[in-house]
């Protein structure tokens, strides 16, 4: 049951959702220990990758390898290495902060259920709304808690979709020191955002995906924000010829 | 099979305390399946007379209806919050995630036959516990047949936009002899001598429907919800 993997392939990935091309042969490789930026604007696939990657979505062309795996072979014992905090929180409302989190440990199998769960609302800064309703949350409240949700099994590949949104400075500042902490672990952390402030000085690599396909994202010491719009700017320029499978590698 | 079956368990009753939180799905489930039987009973029962032999359609109808309701419901309260990709992350066998929703469907249609039951046999003068352990039989059978089929058909349709209207098209047609074997079973027992051999014909070809309809849903139920 017990599996591990050091590195994701995204090997040739496209995924046509009816006539509408959302990713078109997409090549990504990530490594244990970095933090991967995933940049582009609305529509340009970052989600749809992010669910292939979790496994919840099936690609139409290509594989994504786990270490040597695909996610079929992998099946079961590949998700509980994978966490995935979604735009959508995947928390139940009427529940109470603990319940959920109870539930999902218990979900995942966990040990020890009750420290564990005692720890995440202690991260998260929910201690003492441990026994209120998730409904009466407030949005950035109900981040904190899916981001813990999320990372209760100590996954090795972190999918995150804007996982900034309705947080206040301080638990941004508390979520890039965590992400950090991970990647030093050897976790493997991929990051969908628009938050480029938020963003900037925690990726370890960018990719800028457009219209379904990867940029090439020239290696550069401006700012993020800069690196990011050179780079839609120069896809403008260039057609969507653009966009080449020279993309692959990102760019630091 | 220990791993699966704890899995089941903790959606199922997961599912349990969301609904004891909110009570929105077993009220509105029994209320519209009660409002069916009074319809029908406004129709059908003349100078506290009613139709000879309706008693057992009319259950059978409410049911069907009421559960369709509940799955659609159920299903919605799922789709809001996303939470149904979640359940397929857990690293478990997927078909353990159906088998809860289908768990928590049979405790919520169990509610709704315990009025039912009573409710049609007072209005339809119809004598249900002449013999019970052939109704329990049926009902337990019958409404395995239907949850199984429609528990997975709604998680199928979670995404399509017209699943309110899809969800019954679908269901309806394929669970035609399941509620056809119910009606004639429940018939059977309903006659002023209780006829049990025909009864346990119509059970047994209901387990029959089961064990198809739960085998090829949980052989279904991994493909049909990764996108």
């Amino acid at each position: 049951m017990s599996f591990d993997f050091d590195r994701v392939v995204v090997d040739d990935v496209s995924r046509h959702f009816g006539r509408r091309k959302a990713l078109n042969r997409i090549n990504l490789t990530c490594t244990a220990g970095e933090i991967v930026g995933l940049l582009g604007p609305n529509g340009a696939g970052k989600s749809t990758l992010l669910s292939i990657l979790s496994t919840l979505v099936a690609p139409s062309a290509g594989q994504v390898l786990y270490g040597d795996r695909t996610a079929d072979a992998g099946g079961a014992a590949l998700r509980a290495r994978l966490g995935l905090l979604g735009h959508d929180l995947y928390l139940y409302p009427e529940l109470t902060a603990r319940e959920n989190l109870v539930f999902f440990a218990r979900l995942f199998g966990l040990p020890d259920t009750a420290a564990l769960v005692a720890e995440a609302l202690s991260r998260a800064n929910l201690a003492d709304r441990a026994d209120d309703a998730v409904s009466g949350f407030s949005r950035g409240m109900r981040q904190r808690l899916a981001l813990e949700r999320a990372l209760l099994h100590q996954p090795r590949l972190l999918l995150l979709d804007e996982p900034f949104t309705g947080l206040d400075d301080a638990s941004g500042q508390a979520l890039v020191a965590r992400l950090k902490g991970l990647r030093d672990r050897g976790g493997i952390v991929i990051v969908a955002t628009h938050d480029l402030d938020l963003a900037e000085g925690l990726l370890d690599r960018l990719v800028v995906l457009r219209n379904g396909r990867l940029l090439p994202v020239a290696p550069s010491s401006a700012s993020l924000r800069d690196r990011y719009r050179d780079t839609i700017q120069s896809f403008a320029a260039g057609g969507p010829n653009a966009a080449t499978k020279d993309a692959q590698g990102g760019a630091p | 099979m220990k791993d699966f079956l704890r899995v089941a368990w903790i959606v199922m009753r997961k599912d349990f305390t969301v609904e004891m939180r909110s009570r929105e799905i077993v009220y509105t489930t029994v209320f519209f399946a009660a409002s069916c039987v009074l319809v029908f009973a406004f129709a059908l029962v003349r100078e506290g007379r009613p139709l000879e032999d309706a008693a057992a359609g009319i259950l059978w109808i409410a049911i069907a209806f009421a559960g369709t309701l509940g799955l659609g419901r159920t299903f919605e309260r799922e789709r809001h919050t996303e939470t149904l990709r979640a359940l397929m992350l857990a690293p478990s066998d997927r078909p353990a995630i159906y088998v809860g929703k289908l768990l928590g469907m049979l405790a919520l249609l169990a509610v709704v036959e315990a009025v039912l039951v009573p409710m049609v046999g007072l209005l339809f003068h119809a004598p249900f516990l002449a013999s019970p352990f052939w109704m329990i039989a049926l009902l337990a059978t019958g409404t395995l047949g239907f949850a199984s089929v429609g528990t997975l058909f709604a998680a199928m349709l979670i995404r399509a936009r017209s699943r309110d209207v899809l969800l019954p098209v679908l269901l309806y047609p394929i669970t035609i002899p399941v509620i056809i074997a119910g009606v004639r079973g429940t018939a059977a027992l309903l006659q002023a001598t209780p006829d049990e051999p025909m009864a346990r014909f119509w059970t047994a070809l209901l387990v029959f429907f089961d064990v198809v309809f739960v085998t090829l849903s949980l052989w279904t139920f991994e493909p049909l919800m990764t996108e």
